[in-house]
C-alpha cells in the first residue's frame, strides 16, 4: 500500500479539505442571501 | 471499461484485480426481471423526450421571440413539462432501477412478486396516459402541483391516483423480496442496494399518503361534483406533506448509485456500509415532517409550527453532509490506491473518460450550489427573498434536473445494456460524455440566469410578459434570453441522451455489461443490527410526523373558512 | 460503527453552521419580529367587496397604531385593486390583502414583501419602506391564463413638506 509512512488520517486529508470547501460555499451563499434580505424592506 | 493507469506498478495491480473478478461480478439480472425493469425505462425516456421538448418551447416563449402554434397554451405546456419530468420520468426510472437493484442483490423475484410488479407497472402507465390526455385536451392546465381551487377534469386526478397506487404495489413487491431475503438469511446484514430500495419505497409510501388523501377525499369528489367546496389550505398542506418527501424519493436512488455503484465503477470499495445505511434511515425520518417549509409565506399556519418544521428541515441536511464525505473519501481512497500523491493529486487518477463516472460526477458537483440554495430557501423569513421567484426554478434544475437526472443517465449507460445483453461501446461512451458536458454548460447558463433573475424578483411559472414595460421586468427579460440559450443546449443534450439510450436498447453489439455493485473494504466492521430495525425507525418516523403535523392540521381544519368552489381560468 | 476523525470534524463543523443559521433566523424572527405572513384572519371570500376593510381598498393613513399606513388590497383574476400604491419613504406600513377567487401571489419585486393570497384568508405583513423607488408588484402564483398580466406598482416617494410625520 502507498500509505506505509503516513499516518492513516492523512489518507483522507483531501476529503477533509473538499468537504470544508463545500461548507464554505454553503456559508458564503447563505451570507450573501442574508445580507440581501437584511438590506431590503 | 478500463481505469486510467499511470505506471507499471499500478498496471500490474489493475491486472491482478481483473483476474480476481469474483463470480459475483457476472451476476446478471434475471431475464424476466430485466423485462420488467426495461418496461419502466421505455416510459421514463419517452417522458424525458416529450417533457424536454416542452421545456424548450417554454424558454423560447419566455425569450419573447416565439409564440406557441395551434392555440397551445403556455401553462398547458408547463403542465406537460412538470408532470412528465417531475412525476413520470422520475417515478418510472426509480421503480425500474429499484426492481433491477433488488433482483441483482437480493435475488430474482418470485413469480407472484413479478406479477405484482407488472400490475403496478400497468396501473402506473394507464394512469399516466389518462392524466396526459386530459392535459393535452386542455382540461388540466393546473401545473404538476395542481393547487386548488383551480379545478381540473376528474380524470386528471384519477390518472395521477393510479400512478401513485401502482407505485405502491411496486414498492410493496420490492419490500416483499427484501423480506424474503431476510427470512432466508436470518441474522445477516442485507444487501445494501436492496436495503436502500426498501427504505426509499417505505418513505415514498408514507409520504404519498398525504397526496392520496388529498386526491381521494378532496379533489376527486370535488371535481366529480359530489362536493361543492374544498378546504384549500388543507389540500395544500396535504400536498406539501407529500411534496417535500417527493424530492427525497428522487434523490435517494441517485444516492444509492453514488454510494454503491460508483465506487465499483472506479474500481474501489464501499467507504462505509454502516454510515450509508445510517444516512438512509435519517432520510426516512426527516424527509417527511418538513413539508411546511414550502408554505412559509402562506396565511393560516402559525409561525411556531413553520419554524419547528424549518428546524426539522435543517436536520435533513445532515445525511447529505455525510454523503459528501463518503463520496470524497471513496474517490480519495481509490485515487491514492492508483498512485495519486499529495493532498489533491488522487483526483487526477479518477476515470474521467468513463461516462458511468463522469456524468454522475457532474451531478454531484451541481448538488453543491443546489444544496446551498436549498438551505437558503428553508430559512424561514429568508424564504420571502425568493419564494415563487424563478430562483426556485433555478434551484431545482440543479438538484433534480442535474444531480439526480445525470446520475440516472449515468446508471442507464450500464444498466440498459446489462438488461438488454449488449455492451457500452467506446463510441457511445464518448457520446454520453459529450451529452454530460453539454448538460453542464447549458444548465450553468440557464440555472445561473434563473438564480440571478429570481433575486431581482422575476416570478416563476410565468409566460412572457413586459409587466407594463417596467424597468425591473425589462431586466428580467435579458435573463430569460440567457435561459433560452441554456435551455437550447440542454435540449440538444437530451437528444444525445435519447440517442445513446436507443443505441443501448437495440443497436449496440451484444455482450456482457456489468451491473457494478461495490463490496465493503476488507477489515470493515459489521454493520450494527439496529440500522436494519425498521420497527424502531418506523416508530420514530410516526412520532416525528405526529409532532410536526398534528397541531397545524387540527388548527387548519378548526379555523377554516367556507371552502372554495372550483375555477377554470385557463 | 467506526467514524473517521475527519468525518467527525466535518459533521461538527456542518452541524454548527446549521445551528448558527437557525439561531440567527430564530432570533431575528421571534425577537425582532421579522416573521413572514402568519395571519390567521379568515373571511368569506365570496363577500370580500362588502366586508371591511376590503370595501375600501387603497392606501390609508392611520393614527394611534403601531404603523403609519395601511394598504388594503384585493386581488382577483387578473388584477390588483388598487393598481398603484404610493407611500412616503420611511413610513411603517401594514399590508392587508386577500383574494376573491383563486390563489394569487403578492410579490413586491426587489423587496421582502412576498406573500400568498388564499381564498378565505387575509394575508398581512408589516414593514418599513425605507428606500425610494418604483417597485413592480407581480402575481407569482399561477392563477390562470392572465397570470403574467397581473401586476401593479409600489411607489416609495420622498416625503413632501405637507405630511404630518
Amino acid at each position: 500500500m502507498t500509505n506505509h509512512k503516513k499516518t492513516p488520517n492523512d489518507s483522507l486529508k483531501g476529503t477533509l479539505y473538499a468537504t470544508f470547501g463545500i461548507g464554505i460555499v454553503i456559508i458564503i451563499v447563505w451570507a450573501i442571501c442574508f445580507n440581501l434580505f437584511i438590506d431590503r424592506f | 471499461m478500463t481505469t486510467a493507469v499511470t505506471n507499471k506498478e499500478v498496471k500490474e495491480k489493475v491486472q491482478r484485480e481483473k483476474s480476481n473478478f469474483k463470480k459475483a461480478d457476472f451476476i446478471k439480472v434475471d431475464r424476466k426481471d430485466a423485462k420488467l425493469a426495461l418496461a419502466h425505462l421505455y416510459v421514463a425516456f419517452t417522458a424525458l423526450l416529450l417533457g424536454g421538448l416542452a421545456g424548450l418551447l417554454q424558454v423560447f416563449v419566455r425569450s419573447g421571440a416565439f409564440k406557441l402554434p395551434f392555440g397551445i397554451g403556455y401553462y398547458q405546456v408547463l403542465t406537460v413539462h412538470g408532470v412528465l419530468l417531475g412525476l413520470i420520468l422520475t417515478t418510472f426510472f426509480i421503480m425500474g432501477f429499484q426492481f433491477a437493484a433488488v433482483s441483482r442483490t437480493a435475488g430474482t423475484l418470485s413469480n407472484t412478486q413479478r406479477k405484482l410488479g407488472w400490475l403496478g407497472f400497468w396501473l402506473m402507465t394507464i394512469g399516466t396516459i389518462a392524466a396526459a390526455t386530459m392535459v393535452l385536451l386542455n382540461e388540466a392546465s393546473v401545473l404538476y402541483t395542481f393547487y386548488a381551487p383551480l379545478k381540473a377534469h376528474w380524470i386528471f386526478y384519477a390518472g395521477l391516483a393510479l400512478v401513485v397506487v401502482g407505485s405502491w404495489i411496486e414498492g410493496l413487491t420490492q419490500i416483499l423480496r427484501y423480506a424474503q431475503w431476510r427470512k432466508e438469511n436470518k441474522g445477516e446484514t442485507s444487501p445494501l442496494l436492496a436495503f436502500m430500495s426498501v427504505v426509499n419505497s417505505l418513505m415514498w409510501f408514507v409520504a404519498s399518503l398525504g397526496v392520496a388523501i388529498e386526491v381521494l377525499f378532496q379533489l376527486l369528489p370535488w371535481s366529480l361534483g359530489f362536493v361543492e367546496r374544498i378546504d384549500v389550505l388543507l389540500s395544500r398542506t396535504l400536498f406539501w406533506y407529500f411534496g417535500h418527501a417527493l424530492v427525497y424519493f428522487w434523490l435517494l436512488p441517485a444516492y444509492m448509485i453514488w454510494y454503491v455503484v460508483i465506487p465499483k465503477v472506479i474500481g474501489g470499495k464501499l467507504f462505509s456500509d454502516a454510515l450509508a445505511r445510517l444516512s438512509f434511515m435519517l432520510f426516512l425520518l426527516f424527509s417527511i415532517p418538513v413539508g411546511v417549509h414550502h408554505q412559509l409565506t402562506e396565511p393560516g399556519i402559525d409561525g411556531f409550527w413553520k419554524f419547528l418544521q424549518v428546524v426539522l428541515t435543517f436536520f435533513v441536511v445532515v445525511p447529505s453532509l455525510m454523503t459528501a464525505f463518503s463520496m470524497f473519501a471513496t474517490f480519495e481512497t481509490r485515487g491514492r490506491e492508483l498512485g495519486g500523491k499529495g493532498v489533491m493529486g488522487w483526483f487526477k487518477q479518477l476515470p474521467w473518460k468513463d461516462s458511468r463516472f463522469l456524468v454522475p460526477f457532474i451531478g454531484m458537483v451541481a448538488f453543491i450550489p443546489g444544496g446551498a440554495g436549498g438551505i437558503v430557501n428553508a430559512s424561514y423569513q429568508m424564504n420571502q427573498l425568493i419564494h415563487n421567484t424563478i430562483w426556485v426554478t433555478g434551484h431545482f434544475h440543479l438538484t433534480v434536473a442535474t444531480a439526480v437526472v445525470l446520475t440516472y443517465f449515468g446508471a442507464s449507460f450500464w444498466l440498459i445494456p446489462h438488461l438488454t445483453g449488449r455492451k457500452l461501446t467506446d463510441r457511445i461512451n464518448s457520446l454520453a460524455n459529450t451529452a454530460g458536458i453539454l448538460w453542464a454548460v447549458g444548465m450553468f447558463i440557464m440555472s445561473g440566469a434563473m438564480h440571478i433573475a429570481g433575486l431581482l424578483g422575476a416570478p416563476r411559472r410565468s409566460e412572457y410578459s413586459t409587466y407594463g414595460g417596467s424597468e425591473q421586468a425589462t431586466e428580467w427579460i435579458t435573463y430569460q434570453f440567457a435561459q433560452a440559450i441554456g435551455g437550447t443546449i440542454l435540449f440538444i443534450a437530451i437528444l444525445l441522451i435519447v440517442g445513446v439510450v436507443i443505441n443501448l436498447l437495440w443497436f449496440a453489439p451484444k455482450g456482457e455489461e456489468e451491473f457494478p455493485v461495490a463490496e465493503a473494504a476488507s477489515g470493515s466492521s459489521r454493520t450494527p443490527a439496529i440500522l436494519e430495525n425498521f420497527k424502531v425507525w418506523g416508530v420514530i418516523l410516526v412520532a416525528l410526523i405526529l409532532i410536526a403535523y398534528t397541531f397545524p392540521i387540527i388548527d387548519i381544519i378548526s379555523n377554516s373558512p367556507a371552502g372554495s368552489t372550483g375555477f377554470k381560468f385557463w | 460503527m467506526h467514524v473517521h476523525k475527519y468525518e467527525k470534524w466535518w459533521l461538527t463543523f456542518g452541524t454548527a453552521t446549521l445551528i448558527s443559521f437557525l439561531i440567527i433566523i430564530g432570533v431575528t424572527a421571534f425577537h425582532a419580529g421579522a416573521h413572514p405572513n402568519n395571519s390567521k384572519w379568515t373571511i368569506d371570500y365570496e363577500k370580500v367587496d362588502q366586508i371591511a376593510p376590503f370595501d375600501n381598498p387603497g392606501v390609508h393613513k392611520v393614527e394611534n397604531k403601531d404603523w403609519d399606513y395601511e394598504v388594503v388590497l384585493v386581488a382577483s383574476a387578473f388584477s390588483y385593486n388598487p393598481m398603484e400604491i404610493e407611500l412616503p419613504v420611511g413610513s411603517k406600513v401594514r399590508f392587508i390583502a386577500t383574494t376573491k377567487d383563486v390563489i394569487h401571489g403578492f410579490e413586491v419585486a426587489g423587496t421582502n414583501i412576498n406573500m400568498m393570497l388564499e381564498p378565505g384568508y387575509v394575508s398581512e405583513l408589516v414593514t418599513t419602506v425605507d428606500k425610494i423607488g418604483e417597485f413592480t408588484i407581480v402575481c407569482n402564483e399561477y392563477c390562470g391564463m392572465g397570470h403574467a398580466m397581473m401586476y401593479s406598482t409600489l411607489k416609495v416617494v420622498d416625503a413632501d413638506d405637507n405630511s404630518s410625520h
